[in-house]
């Protein structure tokens, strides 16, 4: 025992270079990446001004110091009183959480089916599933405008074949804000999902078909319960960036498909009010700690069993 | 049981076709003559030799891989020196901050990091007047930010697999720590390093959000560019850069992984 932490120590003494290496992108992450939100949080609780920068001088604490800032809580009574926001995030919670479930739908079968494969084929219907992950989002959507366009290959294919005599509206409208995120989000789903349903052992399903099991049953009792981590974790990967997307909803969306992305771009933008633009980002975050605590509680876990796994 | 798996491979089927008949529609469209993104009017390249004299994009498409390159090997840099912390030196004060800020971006809806950043950028320039103008090096900040979180998950995950006894020999044997870290804990590492240099290089060429928050009047990166156009609709230009880099990546993507199973098998081998 002694001796294993003597070792531990000197171990520790040798990585010292490492703690001193490390100092540089700890103060890398704090000044760019937590030091915004601290600012964010500030300008949020500023009053609007229409000036450049649009928010009173909340940036002047250095010359007057931080008692002398006028802050208010205006900005967040005025989400909470104006119906538009309350809106909006509800209908974001409810486009991202039926665009996840879409993908659990169409998901689950497929990384079902490609946990089964010999190694060979699963990999390569696994690299099928990562080339378009890879290929730019931006991309991606834009290939959408293409076909859902009123005189796109869809409603071309359509009016062809005969099946309809007038174009269908298939874009700018909330089906094509599903159809986009459903399609940007899918290997994300599919991913986690596989990489649970590959690691399943096989002997309960094997056990409970030899004890009479219908395949349904043997699906519904044994392999939908023990994918339940793998679910989740899928679940909240697509989940979570749905709900703050943008470049769907403004490519793909309608005037009338209100997400909180987009009116958050707006109101920086458009109307220039970055005070509530802050206030409706900090919301936004409150919205999502709940389901990134989620997500970094199971990430931890499924770290922790692998590594216990190993050792 | 027959049935069960022929509606099984149907819905396989499906998604396969979901996933890349869009992709293959955009390549088609990338080689159509006529100006009319809807109708056919036979094979040409001429979308390909318009972008050639199209000044606009290849000096965004220059910046945009300028910012990508540079941005790709700062992130691998600071993302495996954080992997290497968090797995190797077991609890230091801080690391629960640390882990924190460096697994958030990648859950962070895009558009806040963006507005956040800004305020950051006019808050330095108001307080200690750097950055004075915004374009590329705000740009690249922002991206090495968000990348190095990824690519700190990638180290991360190859460190968990990866025995330390080796390095643990050689330094008892008296190898000093950074030898001990360049002729063997880099080679070790190395396909994980590459691969997070590719995801961020492929993160950072792909971002319109962020960049056009912390973007100044002078700079604008391909991703912009085609966003801006984009919202106006199809055009057949758009296309051909699209085909392009569909081309590139999914290349990169399909020889990386050759690469790797060749290096998995030869280590089956070996072993």
């Amino acid at each position: 025992m002694k001796k294993l932490f003597s070792n531990l120590q000197r171990a520790d003494g040798r990585r010292q270079w490492l703690r001193f290496a490390v100092v540089l992108p700890y103060l890398w992450l704090l000044l760019f990446f937590l030091a915004p939100f601290a600012i964010i949080l500030k300008i949020s609780l500023a009053d609007p001004l229409v000036a450049q920068p649009p928010f009173t001088a909340l940036l002047d604490w250095a010359a007057t110091g931080w008692q002398r800032i006028h802050v208010t809580v205006d900005n967040y009574l005025f989400l909470f009183q104006d119906r538009y926001y309350i809106t909006i995030y509800l209908s974001s919670i409810k486009l991202a959480a039926i665009s996840t479930l879409l993908c659990l739908l169409l998901g689950y079968p497929v990384a079902y089916f490609i946990a089964r494969q010999k190694p060979r084929l699963r990999n390569l219907l696994l690299l099928g599933i990562i080339v378009p992950f890879w290929i730019s989002f931006l991309l991606r959507v834009y290939a959408w405008i293409g076909l859902l366009n009123s005189h796109g290959v869809i409603n071309n294919f359509l009016l062809w074949a005969g099946i309809i005599d007038q174009p269908l509206t298939l874009i700018y409208n909330d089906f094509a804000v599903y159809v986009g995120i459903v399609y940007s989000y899918l290997p994300f789903m599919i991913l986690p999902l596989y990489a649970n349903l590959e690691k399943m052992n096989l002997d309960l399903q094997e056990a409970a078909a030899d004890l009479g099991a219908r395949p349904w049953q043997v699906f519904l009792n044994v392999t939908l319960p023990l994918s339940i981590p793998g679910i989740i974790a899928g679940c909240l990967l697509v989940f979570i960036p749905a709900i703050g997307e943008f470049i769907i909803p403004a490519l793909l969306g309608g005037s009338d498909t209100l997400m909180i992305g987009r009116a958050l771009w707006d109101e920086f933008f458009i109307n220039r009010d970055w005070p509530v633009a802050s206030a409706v980002s900090v919301v936004l975050l409150m919205i999502l700690v709940i389901p990134m605590m989620w997500l970094q509680k199971t990430q931890s876990r499924a770290e922790s069993n692998a590594n216990g796994g190993a050792s | 049981m027959k049935q069960r798996s022929r509606g099984l491979l149907t819905v396989v089927a499906f998604t396969y076709a979901f996933l890349y008949v869009p992709i293959i529609s955009v390549m088609v469209y990338s080689f159509n003559d006529s100006r009319l993104v809807t109708l056919w009017g036979g094979w040409s390249l001429r979308w390909y030799r318009s972008l050639l004299d199209n000044d606009a994009v290849i000096e965004a498409a220059m910046l945009s891989l300028q910012i990508a390159v540079v941005s790709a090997t700062v992130a691998v840099i600071f993302g495996t020196l954080v992997g290497l912390a968090l797995n190797r030196l077991g609890r230091f004060r801080g690391r629960t901050l640390l882990t924190g800020m460096v697994t958030s971006p990648l859950v962070m809806p895009e558009i806040i990091t963006g507005i956040s950043l800004l305020f950051l950028f006019i808050s330095l320039s108001d307080w200690i007047g750097w950055p004075r103008t915004r374009g590329a090096t705000t740009i690249t900040i922002a991206h090495i930010t968000f990348s190095m979180a990824y690519v700190a998950v990638v180290i991360r995950s190859r460190l968990s697999g990866m025995d330390q006894s080796l390095e643990e020999a050689a330094m008892d044997l008296g190898g000093r720590p950074l030898a001990v870290f360049f002729d063997i804990t880099v080679p070790a590492i190395l396909p994980a390093m590459i691969s997070g240099w590719l995801l961020a290089f492929t993160l950072s060429l792909d971002d319109v959000v962020i960049a056009s928050f912390v973007s100044g009047p002078g700079a604008t990166t391909l991703p912009m560019l085609i966003f801006s156009k984009v919202r106006l609709g199809v055009t057949p230009d758009i296309n051909a850069i699209a085909t392009i880099i569909i081309l590139l990546v999914s290349t990169g993507v399909v020889a990386a992984a050759l690469v790797n199973r060749g290096r998995s098998n030869k280590s089956v081998d070996s072993e």
